[in-house]
């Protein structure tokens, strides 16, 4: 476990870090984030004394830092930094063992290592082992950072926004790597980002700081729901809106407009025509006023329908009605819970809004949390 | 008299004089790594000392070379020191500019990996920071040894020999030949220790950095 206690750091003036106390697990993926200077950064590298604080106690499972060798300490802790840092001297190789060379490992015990790591993020050693890190793309780069905090098997990681110059998708791969590294190796990860993307997809718990002080620490589900301040409000942006907004969809947000409506003067015959056309095989039939009559499908027509009536007496009200403003919730319980293929929205006057069908609802779920569909 | 005739002739007086040529170029270079070297880290360690110590090594640098031997005579008398002694001050800003120059001129977020995982600062130097600069600094070594190939001319005056004493010669008698006997040789000697020392540094250039330049 990570401590700190009262800690202060300033920087001649200007106060960097404000008597901060937080807590971090055995285990955890702890993400610090919060907007630039709030001390974020200085946090992270007072738990490798590449800053030392000005008073206050920091401790690693009760161990006071500032009685340790820094150099023993530093090799005990992993360390990746958005500069990617890897030694340009060096092979991909040697750059993963350096720690373990340092700790003075024997030699098949690095080869190991090496090997190890490498097939962790599916590199081929034969390939890449023995590159320069000038032969490698900016994503291969950060990978080998990455194994290259994790050689001496640290129990604690800290990550710099190590991600923070990669291209978009190569940052999402990543980062998904390291999630998946930090379960399998049950790291404890500190990382810096002021990304909240990265922080939500990434964190056990997110630590927001703000002006040297720790403002709110908690899961990422708890922070959506709770933001202890109108800026981490504004920082998670849209994020709040998806995770809050369930409680706001309506029926009319889920619906799709366009509905094939006939007049319950229509005769059998047309609409079977229709049907036929326009390969369906249920129609909403309004009354002369455009309110909402019923349905009326093809089995019921070929069944009881007789050419040239109209087809008012065969209009069937099985089909569920709801309002378009009413919780969107509903309409799915509602549709979920029958064998009803969909509802029939009304507007406040009784004529027809939409339809909400399995589709439209899949299409509109899809779209709260991906974003415009392209079809 | 040909030009066969004057070498068989002198043949020892050259010979003699190309050695101490060199003698005094190879000593002063070394003199200047030894001093240079050390200082340059140290300098790379403590940036705010840098300015004025490398203003203060550049001002030996405008001191004429003949100014530089007289003092240099004044000191240590006639012979080989005083040469060896004003060469290698001029063999220091190179050198040192170029140690300097190629230490801080490390990729920052190289050495905060460095110290991040925990080398010590000597690890730091020796596994990181001279490696990456030796490129820098090896080529400081070959322009100061270029210059004071041609510097060491001057050190005929001073009783020092070398190539100078024939050029010296050549120019008191208005003998050509002893003249271009002194130029040619030590004009060939700074062009075999430049094209040397830029061969040694394609090698001492650390492979990961060889493939960025390409």
């Amino acid at each position: 476990m990570i401590q700190f206690q009262n800690v202060n750091k300033s920087y001649g003036n200007k106060k960097i870090l404000d008597d901060l106390s937080l807590e971090i697990r055995d285990g955890e993926f702890a993400v610090l984030i919060g907007p630039s200077g709030c001390g974020k950064t200085t946090t992270l590298k007072l738990i490798n004394r590449l800053i030392e604080q000005d008073n206050g106690k920091i401790t690693i499972d009760g161990r006071d830092i500032s009685e340790e060798n820094t150099v023993e300490l530093r090799r005990r802790i992993g360390y990746v930094i958005q500069q990617i840092g890897l030694f340009p001297n060096m092979t991909v190789e040697q750059n993963i063992s350096i720690v373990p060379k340092l700790l003075k490992y024997p030699k098949e015990k690095c080869d190991e290592i090496v090997h190890s790591l490498l097939k962790l993020v599916e590199m081929p050693y034969e390939e890449y082992a023995h590159k320069y890190p000038a032969e490698l793309s900016g994503g291969q780069q950060q990978r080998i950072g990455v194994l290259r905090a994790l050689a001496a098997s640290p129990p604690i990681v800290l990550m710099d926004e190590p991600f923070g110059a990669l291209d978009p998708i190569t940052r999402e791969l990543l980062q998904e790597e390291t999630r998946r590294i930090q379960k399998k190796l049950k790291k404890t990860i500190v990382f810096v980002t002021h990304d909240m993307d990265e922080a939500l997809r990434l964190a056990d718990t997110i630590l927001f700081m703000q002006e040297g002080k720790l403002v709110q620490a908690a899961s990422p589900e708890e922070m959506l729901r709770n933001p202890a301040n109108d800026l981490i409000r504004s920082f998670m942006g849209r994020h709040m809106e998806s995770a809050n907004g369930t409680a706001k969809l309506l029926a009319e947000d889920f619906m799709r407009t366009r509905v094939l409506k006939v007049p319950e003067t229509m005769h059998t015959l047309e609409c079977i025509e229709m049907m036929r056309q326009r390969d369906v095989n249920t129609l909403v039939v309004l009354h002369e006023d455009d309110t909402y009559a019923g349905t009326v499908s093809i089995e019921t027509i070929r069944k009881h329908g007789q050419a040239g009536r109209e087809i008012r007496e065969l209009i069937s009200d099985e089909a569920m009605t709801i309002s378009r403003k009413e919780d969107a919730r509903a309409a799915f319980d509602q549709l979920l819970a029958s064998s009803l293929q969909y509802l029939v929205v009304l507007n406040e006057d009784g004529t027809v809004a939409g339809l909400i069908t399995r589709t439209s609802m899949a299409k509109a779920m899809g779209e709260a949390l991906w974003g415009e569909l392209t079809s | 008299m040909t030009i066969t005739q004057f070498v068989t002739k002198n043949w020892v007086y050259i010979r003699d004089s190309l050695v101490r040529h060199l003698e005094l170029v190879v000593i002063a270079v070394l003199i200047g790594i030894v001093i240079s070297i050390p200082l340059g880290i140290l300098l790379s360690r403590n940036k705010k000392l840098a300015a004025p110590v490398l203003a203060a090594v550049g001002v030996i640098q405008t001191i004429p070379g003949l100014v530089m031997l007289g003092f240099a005579l004044l000191l240590f008398g006639i012979g080989m020191k005083p040469a060896i002694f004003a060469l290698s001050l001029y063999a220091i800003l190179p050198i040192l500019r170029n140690t300097y120059v190629g230490i801080t001129g490390v990729d920052a977020g190289c050495i905060e990996a460095g110290r991040g995982i925990g080398m010590t600062g000597s690890q730091v130097l020796f596994m990181l920071e001279l490696p990456l600069a030796l490129p820098s600094i090896v080529s400081g070594i070959r322009i100061s040894t270029v210059y004071i190939v041609s510097w060491a001319t001057l050190a005929g005056l001073i009783g020092a020999g070398g190539l100078g004493d024939l050029i010296w010669t050549g120019l008191s008698n208005y003998n050509t030949q002893y003249i271009l006997a002194g130029a040619i040789p030590s004009a060939v000697m700074a062009f075999l220790f430049s094209g040397l020392i830029g061969l040694a540094q394609r090698a001492l250039t650390p492979r990961g950095l060889r493939r960025v330049k390409q």
